[in-house]
């Protein structure tokens, strides 16, 4: 059974078995993640780059074997297109701080759009700050759908477009292939934010054509503190260093200091290899679930779910995207998001209650706050069932 | 697992649906904005000192029912009250609310189910903490 997979799901909140329907934030981890990270730290556990003793060069070998299953699980066709960083927001703030100010001038404008989590949205103002460009942002229409006719009315002062895969919080799926299309049109450089897309749909970053691609591994099954930066390899032989330290240099004098090569440049200090480790476990182990499979298990959960929400007479669906993965937002009239959280939460279903880092998305739609359902592979019709009852005792309480 | 209904007492749901002193004052000698970024949850806390006593205090919230009501119940606590015994009742509900503490308060009250929610403790205090700022602050 998948479920036993996952230790954390077989316990029981407030009496009841837990229904963990907050996957957006974070996924549960499967025993064969917990179990690469132990090997690792029990039987090859050293520091990489470093020894020529044999933990060491054991160790190298994972973590480079780890950068070449995320290179493979992405698409991409060089391992040395892929930089390791604690996560999504890592990764974002370094393409960001290192690479952006080489083509971002005073007057020049950066895309983002509203759907944007807080950490592709904040790393861009202080870059507008600190350069003097201007953010611009693609609206939102009615359903919670990017109007792509905007592309229509950017020029070559565009030189960054960033946006997300999938939204955070209303789950809907932006069609990046046709905004890379749009933006290469004026010459910007793209980068996605895949922390709702990896893990959840097969993700191909030559297909999409992007420029840079940033997800988390602890949304995807993986450890925490681990992700990764895929970016194309001319850009990154381009992008001058943002850390500075060990493992990031060639040659140190106090004169001066030449630096390593790609990706190791922006890998400064000593890296998460045992996260790399589970991380590269997780990405087998979604392979082996089949990942297009998953998707379409999940496609199912969301399709129950949207459905029976709106079978309730007083609960409201926010947003309506045309395609939608892997995230539900309602709200309760009259109830605030919390309210509802904590009651779900005494019925042992964990959702998400608040804006999700997506405060712009959110004031769109004219609400503070929602109620956040999110699925995982291990998620059931069941549980969605038993949200959608102990809504029911939500409107007790508060009627 | 704690009954949500221990957390959303009559008492509670009454304060959220007919909040008492909810608004602004035009004639305030302080005022605060407290926020939660966690859950974007706010209150403006507007006060009216004379003489080191509480003339007039009113607020307006947004947010979760916890938050609103103990904003609403607060006003009624502290209205009348000098800003001393003011300040000590949110000490007072503070320390109520730390965990491991099951002293009983008649006028807190209603706000102590929160202990056996304690993700939701700061909606309980943000009022308090805003209304302690105000004084601190300018109007």
């Amino acid at each position: 059974m998948l479920r036993e997979q996952f230790a954390a799901l077989d316990r029981d909140v407030g009496g009841s078995r837990l229904a963990y329907l907050d996957n957006a934030s974070t996924t549960q981890r499967p025993e064969a993640v917990l179990e690469a990270i132990t090997r690792f730290y029990r039987s090859s556990n050293a520091n990489v780059h470093r020894g020529v003793h044999t933990l060491s060069v054991e160790a190298t070998d994972a973590y480079e074997a780890a950068r070449g299953r995320v290179a493979r699980f992405l698409g991409a066709d060089d391992p040395r297109a892929i930089v390791f960083v604690r996560g999504t927001t890592e990764a974002i703030n370094l393409v960001a701080n290192a690479f952006a100010p080489t083509v971002v001038g005073p007057g020049d404008e950066v895309l983002v759009s509203a759907l944007e989590h807080h950490s592709n949205l904040v790393p861009w103002q202080m870059l507008c700050a600190r350069t003097g460009a201007k953010l611009t942002v693609i609206p939102l229409d009615d359903r919670g759908d990017l109007v792509l006719d905007h592309f229509d009315r950017i020029d070559e002062r565009t030189k960054i477009v960033a946006v997300s895969h999938v939204s955070n919080s209303l789950g809907t799926v932006n069609d990046v292939a046709a905004i890379v299309r749009a933006a290469k049109s004026v010459g910007a450089i793209t980068v996605v934010d895949g922390a709702q897309a990896v893990g959840h749909q097969r993700v191909d970053v030559r297909a999409l054509d992007c420029d840079f691609y940033a997800f988390s591994s602890h949304k995807m099954y993986g450890p925490m503190g681990i992700g990764a930066l895929y970016a194309r390899r001319a850009l990154l032989e381009s992008m001058p260093p943002w850390q500075g330290g060990g493992d990031m240099v060639n040659d140190v004098t106090f004169e001066a200091t030449t630096y390593n090569e790609v990706p190791y440049r922006f890998e400064a200090g000593t890296p998460n290899v045992a996260g790399a480790v589970g991380l590269a476990a997780a990405m087998d182990f979604l392979d082996a679930a089949s990942i297009d499979a998953v998707a379409a298990h999940e496609r199912r959960l969301i399709e129950h779910t949207v459905a029976a929400l709106r079978s309730l007479p007083n609960v409201r669906l926010i947003g309506a995207p045309r395609r939608r993965a892997s995230a539900v937002s309602f709200v309760v009239e009259g109830v605030h998001p919390h309210d509802v959280g904590t009651v779900l939460d005494t019925h042992g279903i964990a959702v998400r209650a608040g804006h999700h880092c997506a405060q712009p998305a959110m004031e769109h739609f004219g609400v503070a706050a929602t109620v956040r359902a999110s699925f995982a592979m291990y998620n059931e019709v069941e549980e969605v069932d038993r949200m959608v009852a102990a809504l029911e005792d939500v409107r007790g309480i508060f009627s | 697992m704690s009954d949500p209904r221990e957390l959303y007492k009559a008492t509670i749901l009454a304060h959220e649906r007919a909040p008492r002193n909810e608004g602004t004052l035009e004639q305030r000698t302080h005022h605060a904005r407290g926020s939660n970024p966690l859950c974007g949850d706010r209150v403006d806390v507007d006060v009216r000192v004379v003489d080191d006593r509480i003339q007039s205090v009113r607020f307006v919230a947004r947010g979760c029912a916890i938050a609103k009501a103990s904003a609403s119940i607060m006003t009624t606590i502290v209205d009348g009250r000098t800003v001393e015994e003011a300040k000590a009742s949110a000490a007072r509900l503070e320390a109520l609310l730390e965990r491991g503490n099951d002293e009983r308060d008649e006028a807190l009250g209603a706000l102590l189910g929160v202990r056996s929610f304690p993700g939701r403790t700061r909606c309980a205090t943000l009022a308090w903490t805003t209304l302690v700022e105000a004084f601190d602050a300018d109007t």
